[in-house]
């Protein structure tokens, strides 16, 4: 009699559901995994190297490139390791911008998340669902930084620059005639903030019309219940973070334990699940949805009633306004350091974290004083909920495989880094 | 010059006549086939787009009219790449296997009274026998690929196609009992005198379990694991290209209209019309319009593939473990229970078959 042996699939990297460039090397007996090996690395473009020979403000933009489906979160975590080692604060104004944008970045990231792990369980209408409100957000995005996705808004001591009193708008051409640009522009006569607000209100039905697609769904519910299953216990030793360590039970929100930015002056809740499976973590999400909604709103308000200053006025560290360097010559040297030679961070070294929509994103700068890092070390959730696959698959089958890709919600952006 | 043809046409022996007239048909049928599962793919894509919030094709031809014309050339004029270490002759045979069963399967179905190709009194019984063979073109086409995704998918047809079969022959047993006969004319026209007469009244439970055996016989959503794309990528035909994947691609299409055709033909009356017996078959001019005809077929046909095109943008895919649970614990006792039902009231003499 011939042995029986399992045979392993190679699953990726040009995978549909590979979520980018992850390859899993499945040893499969039939359809059962007995083994899931996941290969990393093909999306590893060296941002940690690159981040040593730049001054610290070039790095942002590569921190946009980390995690590409929740940019101004991974700039945020960077940002806060400078601060901290300088020893400053933005002006609260920046503050609750950036609680605004990166909740702004968290719905974003989660309705990518719930549009990729829907097609991976073969719901594919959930997918363009998703992509039409984040087309709003985008255009959020658009308006504050120019860029739709790598923004690059947030700077050392403040943002970019004030929240524009404008959206853009569309214009008639070929294939939008006046009714349907009055159509498309109706939300957008105002300014970002009544745009934003436009948005949070119809926002919480959008994610009503999801629920009614898959929360009861019987199908979605056979697909996501009991399917990769961690402990409390084990999330921890796993180092989890983030929706997949709430998804288990743990209350662990880096939001409220370790407030940073404007985050102890909002109201919110965070959802936690109970048997840590995939349905738990889907609803977890979903919650977080609604909750970062009523995050954007409680920021749009304060923001509409505090206007003030973006930007530190310590000039060593941020840039002079614009209009003051072409008539005052201290403002134009100090433009002119910090485009050339930057700024210099005290020697010594720091971690700063934030809750990114993943989980917990840290930056681990080490400085000998330099206007460059030493050394940057960055923590991106996804690597560590990438390690768990073998365990989290182990006697599932191939589709639930999938199910798993999608419910740890990894880019590789950020895991290859 | 027409009487000079005629005559021709009778000098001609009759085994000739008999044969062209025969091909004549097979034409007649094919050829509008073929360009409805062009078009069926176009409406595909069109009511998905809009059930999805966008536009679908557009730009070929006036509104993307000729998408499907577009496709079809852009087909033939792929390479039909054959993978090295595969099967060179049953990799290309396997598409013809897929085909040929979709296409014969239409030489027995009646597309109004008296309208049909084979007018066989075991109709029902060739369709199932031949709709059966279907899966050996899918087996073949993962095997002889030689690639690990194919093979899976094969295994998983094989297992699904298999038990959904005996759930749908049992629903198929109902529609024996209850209209006497394997002729599918004759099992429409004991369907006959108005819309309460219709099979799908007494016979509900089966229909459901039919149609939905047939969804998951022609592998679509939500019962598509054997091209699950975001699992095994596409499945059995993973390795194919230009014209050997567009075979594939039209017997399952075919295969569709085929079980909304059988749908229609053995729960909804076939061609006949649901204002049958009423005044509006009497209305001068467009009475004609409301009264049984090939029309009302093609209707029936056209909202059992909306159905397929409306599961597709609804529901998530099945896990195919689930999808053996579903045929054998749930679809198979229904159609016993039922069954078992409709026994005890051909036994009692109860209508609707006294």
């Amino acid at each position: 009699m011939p042995e029986i042996r399992n045979f392993t699939l190679n699953f990726g990297p040009a995978h549909p559901a590979a979520h980018g460039v992850l390859r899993l090397i499945l040893e499969m007996d039939g359809e059962v995994i007995q083994r899931a090996d996941p290969h990393i690395g093909l999306l590893h473009r060296g941002t940690e190297k690159l981040a040593e020979s730049k001054i610290y403000s070039q790095s942002i933009g590569y921190m946009d490139r980390l995690d590409y489906v929740s940019m101004m979160c991974n700039e945020h975590g960077y940002i806060l390791a400078i601060e901290k080692m300088l020893g400053i604060q933005a002006p609260i104004r920046a503050q609750y911008i950036r609680t605004m944008f990166d909740e702004v970045t968290r719905i974003l990231n989660h309705l990518l998340w719930i549009g990729a792990h829907a097609l991976d369980v073969g719901a594919m209408t959930m997918f363009l669902y998703a992509f039409r409100e984040r087309e709003d957000l985008m255009d959020v995005y658009e308006a504050v930084s120019g860029a739709r996705l790598h923004a690059s808004y947030y700077r050392v001591g403040g943002v970019y620059r004030d929240l524009p009193d404008e959206m853009p708008k569309y214009e008639q051409n070929r294939w939008n005639n006046a009714a349907d640009v009055k159509r498309l522009n109706g939300d957008r006569e105002g300014s970002l903030l009544d745009f934003l607000e436009s948005f949070t209100q119809r926002f919480p039905n959008y994610v009503d019309e999801y629920e009614t697609l898959l929360t009861d769904n019987r199908i979605w519910k056979q697909r996501l219940v009991d399917i990769g299953v961690v402990s409390p216990e084990r999330a921890k030793q796993l180092g989890f973070t983030g929706a997949m360590l709430r998804g288990s039970g743990v209350e662990w929100d880096l939001r409220k334990k370790q407030p940073y930015a404007a985050y102890d002056r909002v109201k919110f809740d965070i959802p936690i699940g109970t048997n840590g499976d995939s349905y738990d973590r889907y609803l977890v999400r979903i919650e977080e949805m609604r909750q970062s909604n009523q995050i954007i709103k409680q920021c749009i308000d304060w923001l509409r009633k505090n206007p003030g200053d973006v930007s530190l006025d310590d000039h060593k560290v941020t840039m002079p306004k614009r209009d003051s360097v072409k008539g005052d010559m201290e403002s134009l040297i100090h433009h002119f350091k910090l485009v050339t030679e930057g700024f210099c961070l005290p020697e010594g070294e720091a971690y700063a974290a934030i809750e990114h929509p993943k989980g917990e994103f840290g930056c681990y700068i080490v400085s000998d004083g330099a206007n460059k890092p030493f050394r940057l070390k960055i923590r991106a959730p996804g690597f560590a909920h990438v390690s768990a696959m073998d365990e989290m698959t182990k006697g599932h089958m191939l589709a639930d495989v999938v199910t798993i890709i999608g419910t740890q919600d990894i880019v590789f952006g950020e895991v290859d880094r | 010059m027409i009487e000079s043809l005629i005559s021709f046409w009778a000098s001609l022996p009759i085994a000739l006549t008999t044969v062209i007239v025969i091909l004549l048909k097979i034409v007649a049928i094919i050829l509008p086939l073929i360009l409805a599962v062009a078009y069926t793919t176009y409406a595909e894509r069109k009511v998905i787009g809009y059930m999805q919030i966008r536009m679908g094709p557009n730009r070929v031809g006036p509104k993307g009219w000729l998408q499907p014309i577009a496709d079809v050339v852009k087909l033939m004029f792929k390479e039909v790449i054959i993978p090295e270490k595969s099967s060179r002759f049953v990799f290309l045979f396997a598409p013809i296997m897929v085909l040929a069963p979709a296409l014969v399967a239409w030489s027995v179905i009646p597309f109004a009274d008296g309208m049909v190709l084979a007018d066989v009194n075991a109709g029902l019984l060739f369709v199932l026998a031949i709709t059966s063979l279907d899966v050996f073109g899918v087996i073949l086409a993962g095997w002889a690929s030689n690639s690990k995704y194919a093979m899976l998918s094969a295994m998983r047809v094989g297992a699904q196609v298999v038990s959904y079969e005996i759930a749908m022959g049992f629903a198929l047993v109902g529609v024996l009992m209850a209209s006497n006969s394997l002729n599918l004319s004759d099992i429409v026209n004991a369907q006959a005198g108005g819309i309460d007469n219709w099979f799908i009244w007494p016979l509900f439970g089966l229909f459901l379990v039919y149609f939905i055996s047939g969804v998951a016989e022609t592998n679509r959503a939500p019962f598509d694991v054997a091209e699950g794309e975001s699992e095994i990528v596409a499945g059995f035909h993973v390795e194919y290209a230009g014209m050997a994947f567009a075979l594939f691609f039209l017997a399952e299409y075919a295969s569709m209209i085929l079980i909304s055709a059988l749908t229609s033909l053995m729960f909804l009356g076939g061609w006949l019309s649901p204002f049958e017996g009423t005044f509006l078959v009497n209305i001068p001019a467009i009475g004609a319009l409301f009264d049984s005809g090939i029309h009302w077929f093609l209707i029936k046909i056209m909202i059992f593939l909306f159905f397929y095109l409306w599961f597709r943008a609804t529901f998530p895919r099945y896990r195919y473990d689930q999808i053996m649970r579903l045929g054998w614990k749930i679809l198979i006792p229904v159609t016993i229970v039922w069954l078992f039902g409709e026994m005890v009231a051909i036994g009692l003499g109860w209508t609707p078959w006294a």
